[in-house]
């Protein structure tokens, strides 16, 4: 019965998500069943989780398709089914276009997020890794009329691909270490392959979680719906690469190199993206970089063994940032713009959202006793645990932090100057058409998100703490001496740039340039070689279909050359033979002339059949061509 | 039974061609023969038992040339089987997809019908003669199906197309003979040759042979840089033509390699493996790098089977190179090897279908003529954004089962195999920027003519992709009949 829950719990959103790409109801019935559908999932994740049932199906030779909800799976499962119906449930005030259909692909997206929280073995998790990324590309795609929405699409979807195929090499190296596909044995193959296997996950899940360079593809990606953003950019798919890597922290463990790498380029992350957030204009922008800066937290709590903390950060930043994205699309829908100063002033006419936000923000700055202050204060404990260095690098990466959420949070309540007003008033309205309103439903779910943020900071009571660290079955490290510092220290960053905002700078704006970068350096070079490879394979072509003329134009000047030296040969054996006759005519003349020419007439013969095979027709060469293997079959035979 | 599957066809073709039937008829006519070959097919595939090493399933065995110890003998095993099942489905969907078509029904429904009956007779052969035979008539059918049917150049590109790999077939021919003579007793049957193994320990005669029969494959599969056929016939080939020449025909060649080059000539096969190897990296990568600089859409969708039939030469390339622990890996890359040949029939059926729907709506496969298809067709963009992803790998669709196995075999046997991975990167890149040109953003000049895809042709494309799901989600049914024949294959390989 639980294993049939667990197969149930991807399979509903899968079939139901189907069902409404297949069959277009309306948009009422469609939010219905899609919110619906969601809801349930939530209920199937969290008895699936605490039943601890496990399935498998055997998949390819040696490698099972498992699911399972263990660890951080368990915590995160009904996170992502909750959100997912958080984010349907405010879609429609947020999203045009048709509602079957986006409901369907967001169902089909949670449950390829939920295949890759649950799985267990390699194939199970990328059947869910990339049929993520597939959904991702359709939904950031979802308006399809607008070409450079569907082009973001595929830069995202062909940048995490690329970071994906580290998974198809971890696949090949797990069978050749001798250890098996299931994630829970990976740190047991043989140390050259485990390397290998690790490398290929902590590739794949760095893109995922858009980690220092790679993380351009999810500016791109901001191209989408903002419920898309709520789910994806906050709860799965980034999140789920951070997830992986706090699944597979044994096989890290086991190699020398993995754990420290991976905690770098997450603390790095911290900071550069951090840097990034902060030079943003754009809100949806500032808080995709916020996303790969948080995520930098948990990458950095995976590659130090911190689970307990690198989960519940993944989980307080899901709930955070889900309710920061449901706000800046809902503030898209009624101001018809995204930009930092176009929603200056506006967003004062929503009351009750602008406190929501506000919240939100403050635990994104890390402010007592929200979540994430809590939770960052963990991954920071456990970050100096293992390296001064790298706790310093994230505290700077926390104190980033504080400094872009305070740049929301001036937009949100400093007092606006007169030419402040006449910028947001030009902006109104510049990127989709501005409605003026905020739909109720998207005000629920946001208030449901912040109340989960805020609640997230009770992880800083040592009880409610141990709780979580039992059932992600890791030990916990306590709050560190530096909790209340940390508290401090986002709020000084807070004041400060209140007080001095700071500018915003083109790199920062671009994302370090680094998809501009990949443009020139990789996409367009291939481009350029495969333009260069089809002129080579033309030519090619070209040259084979040259060659039956050119046997043609042989076989003629042949024929002619064997025409002229056959025809003068016949002639001159026949003048010769003829002079011969006329020799022996004294002799025997009837008879001998009339061999002589019946001689000379077989050889004309002769050379006249030797000439018709030579027509020039390419396929009467290949018939005797034929003819001639037949012939040769035949006296190999008769050799044997 | 399996002789009745092999000729089922062709005496539907008597049937239906000998009387002057009306041209309905006659279609339907086609349609119902395929289903009942498919019947056949089905009811094979309930009563198969993976046959003892050196047997075959469904073994039939007559004197047919007894000179040269040639016999009508065929049979299926765990390689065949899957083939021939995924050349009925494929033939079917041609009989639906053509149930509108009113040229020349009586010629077109006895050339087809024929074809089928020669492609499950290829894959059923155990004689080299005998497949030799099907193997020919085979280029013979697709040369009428092109220059019969076609449009464009279709007279030049069937020429070429017949030509091209009619010399490949002599190749073919050569290197049957060499095993024949090799052989003591001679004999050309192939259950008989694999267990001799005439040419065991290797050898420049053994090369030789190898060679000729590699050449010929090479030809028909096609790979780099035997492939310049292929583009042409498939861009003046019909729809119906096409979807059965990606599909069954190149299946021939890819088929021979493990059929005739792994199992006749193993020690060979591991002595020249890394060629093979390397043959199918390239092509991998050419066929990818090739399509994505193409403007027309068939020839794009060819030049991805070039690179499709690529991952297939790769992994039984890789599946020779023979070292110590790493057969299980090698027999999961020679599984990926036949599930990607049926997974490429399949989806490559479909798009090539899809294409023909393009060219019958709108007389023109210029991508670039195209934009905004979502809006005026969307059934048709459902059908060709789903054939794109199974064909570029996407999990939970047949090509991921394919592609995992094959790479994951591969590098696990030999781990610069991996650099073919980028071939992934690069078809998933270029089918969905095809895709996106096509459906997506603005109406193009070539969009307003285009009527979303009828019945018969949602009859003939969406079971392909269904079946392409069913493989990709549950494999199974299919790896359990291929398993045990990519484990022999490898163990004849390693003796």
């Amino acid at each position: 019965m639980t294993d049939a829950l667990l197969w149930a719990l991807p399979v509903l959103p899968a079939v139901v998500g189907g069902l409404l790409l297949l069959v277009p109801i309306r948009h009422p019935h469609a939010v219905v069943v899609g919110v619906g559908t969601a809801v349930l999932s939530t209920t199937l994740a969290v008895v699936a989780g605490t039943s601890g049932a496990e399935v498998a199906v055997p998949f390819v030779a040696g490698a099972d398709l498992g699911l399972a909800l263990r660890g951080p799976g368990v915590l995160l499962a009904p996170a992502v089914t909750a959100v997912t119906a958080l984010a349907l449930l405010a879609a429609p005030d947020q999203v045009r276009g048709s509602a079957a259909r986006f409901h369907g692909l967001m169902l089909l997206f949670c449950a390829a997020a939920l295949v890759t929280v649950a799985a267990t073995t390699l194939p199970a998790l990328l059947l869910g890794w990339e049929v993520m990324g597939a959904m991702s590309y359709a939904l950031i795609g979802f308006r399809w009329r607008d070409p450079h929405r569907v082009e973001s699409g595929l830069t995202a979807f062909v940048a995490t691909r690329g970071a994906d195929l580290g998974l198809y090499v971890a696949t090949g190296a797990a069978l050749a270490g001798g250890a098996g596909t299931a994630l829970d044995d990976l740190a047991a193959a043989s140390p050259g392959w485990r390397s290998v296997v690790a490398a290929g996950l902590v590739v794949a899940a760095l893109g995922k979680s858009a980690q220092l360079v790679l993380a351009f593809w999810l500016a791109r990606a901001m191209a989408g719906p903002a419920p898309v953003s709520a789910l994806l950019h906050s709860a799965a798919m980034v999140a789920l690469g951070g997830y992986l890597l706090l699944r597979v922290e044994p096989l890290l463990a086991a190699t020398s190199w993995a754990g420290p790498t991976v905690a770098w380029v997450g603390a790095l992350s911290t900071v550069l993206l951090g840097l990034v957030a902060l030079g943003q204009r754009d809100l949806k922008q500032l808080l995709a970089a916020s996303t790969s800066a948080q995520l930098g937290f948990v990458v950095l709590a995976a590659g130090v063994g911190g689970v307990v903390a690198g989960t519940t950060h993944l989980l307080a930043h899901a709930a955070t940032k889900a309710a920061l994205f449901l706000v800046a699309g809902a503030w898209l829908a009624a101001h018809g713009t995204k930009q930092l100063a176009g929603l200056r002033g506006a967003v004062r006419r929503h009351r009750g959202l602008r406190v929501l936000a506000s919240l939100a923000l403050l635990s994104l700055a890390g402010v007592p006793p929200l979540s994430l202050w809590a939770t960052k204060d963990l991954v920071l404990a456990a970050a100096f645990a293992r390296s001064p260095a790298l706790g310093v690098v994230a505290v700077l990466g926390a104190a980033l932090s504080a400094a872009y959420a305070g740049v929301v949070l001036r937009v949100l309540w400093a007092p606006v100057t007169d030419a402040e007003a006449r910028e947001a008033s030009r902006l109104r309205g510049s990127e989709e058409p501005a409605s003026g309103r905020v739909g109720p439903s998207t005000a629920v779910a946001v208030a449901v998100l912040i109340v989960a943020a805020a609640l997230g900071g009770l992880v800083a009571v040592p009880a409610v703490g141990e709780t979580v660290a039992g059932v992600v079955g890791a030990s916990a490290t306590g709050p560190g001496p530096l909790a209340a510092a940390s508290g401090v220290l986002a709020l000084a960053v807070v004041a400060a740039v209140w007080a001095r905002p700071p500018g915003s700078w083109a790199r920062a704006r671009a994302w370090g340039g680094v998809e501009a970068a990949v443009r020139g350096g990789l996409v367009a070079p291939t481009l350029r070689l495969a333009d260069a490879a089809a002129r080579v394979d033309e030519g090619l072509a070209r040259t084979v279909r040259a060659v039956p003329a050119v046997v043609h134009r042989l076989a003629a000047t042949v024929a002619a050359g064997e025409r002229s030296v056959l025809e003068a040969a016949v002639d001159r054996a026949a003048g010769g033979t003829v002079r011969v006759a006329q020799v022996a005519r004294r002799g025997d003349e009837r008879r001998v002339h009339g061999a002589v020419l019946a001689v000379a007439g077989a050889a004309r013969r002769a050379g006249e059949a030797a000439r018709r095979p030579q027509t020039g027709q390419l396929h009467q060469y290949y018939v005797q061509a034929v003819a001639l293997v037949a012939l040769g079959t035949v006296l190999l035979l008769v050799a044997r | 039974m399996l002789s009745l599957t092999v000729f089922l066809p062709l005496l539907a073709a008597s049937l239906l061609c000998g009387p002057r039937l009306p041209s309905p008829v006659l279609r339907w006519g086609w349609v119902v023969a395929s289903a009942l070959e498919l019947a056949l097919v089905a009811v094979l595939w309930a009563r198969y038992d993976t046959p003892a090493e050196g047997t075959l399933a469904f073994e039939t065995r007559v004197p047919w040339i007894p000179g040269v110890a040639s016999d009508y003998h065929v049979g299926l095993d765990g390689l065949s089987l899957p083939l021939v099942a995924m050349t009925a489905v494929v033939f079917l969907a041609a009989a639906l997809y053509s149930l509108r078509d009113e040229d020349r029904p009586r010629s077109r429904v006895a050339v087809f019908l024929a074809l089928e009956t020669v492609c499950v007779g290829t894959f059923a052969a155990a004689d080299l003669v005998l497949f030799f035979v099907f193997f020919d008539l085979s280029i013979v059918g697709m040369y009428l199906v092109i220059a019969g049917w076609g449009h464009g150049e279709r007279a030049r590109s069937a020429l070429l197309f017949f030509l091209y790999t009619f010399l490949g077939s002599l190749a073919l021919l050569g290197g049957f003979i060499g095993l024949y003579v090799a052989s003591d007793p001679h004999t050309f049957d192939m259950v008989e040759l694999a267990r001799q193994d005439p040419f065991a320990g290797g050898g420049t005669a053994a090369a030789v042979v190898l060679g000729a029969i590699l050449l010929g494959l090479a030809v028909k599969t096609p790979t780099v840089p035997f492939h310049t056929w292929l583009p042409p016939a498939h861009t003046d080939a019909p729809a119906a033509g096409s979807a059965v020449l990606a599909g069954v025909l190149l299946k021939l060649g890819t088929y021979g390699f493990v059929r005739l080059g792994m199992t006749l000539l193993p020690d060979a096969w591991q002595a020249w493996a890394w060629v093979v190897l390397v043959v199918g990296l390239v092509s991998v990568l050419w066929g990818a790098l090739v399509a994505m600089a193409q403007r027309d859409l068939k020839r794009l969708i060819a030049y991805t089977s070039v690179n499709h039939m690529g991952y297939v030469v790769l992994a039984v390339g890789a599946a020779g190179v023979v070292a110590a622990d790493t057969a299980g890996a090698r027999e999961v890359a020679v599984s990926g090897a036949v599930t990607q040949m049926v997974s490429h029939g399949l989806v490559t059926a479909a798009l090539f279908l899809l294409a023909g729907v393009v060219l019958e709506r709108s007389g023109t496969y210029e991508i670039d003529r195209f934009g905004g298809l979502a809006g005026r067709a969307p059934r048709f963009t459902a059908l060709f954004a789903v054939a794109a992803f199974a064909s570029l790998g996407l999990p939970g669709l047949s090509g991921f089962v394919a592609e995992l196995q094959i790479f994951a075999g591969s590098i696990a046997a030999v781990p610069w195999s991996a650099v073919g991975l980028l071939g992934i990167l690069l078809v998933a890149g270029l089918l969905l920027w095809t895709l996106q040109r096509l459906v997506t953003g603005e109406a193009g000049p070539a969009t307003h003519r285009f009527s979303d895809v009828r019945a018969h042709e949602l009859l003939a494309v969406g079971p392909l992709l269904l079946l392409s799901l069913a493989i990709g989600l549950a494999p199974r049914p299919l790896l359990d009949v291929v398993e045990p024949a990519a484990a022999a294959v490898v163990a004849v390989l390693g003796r």
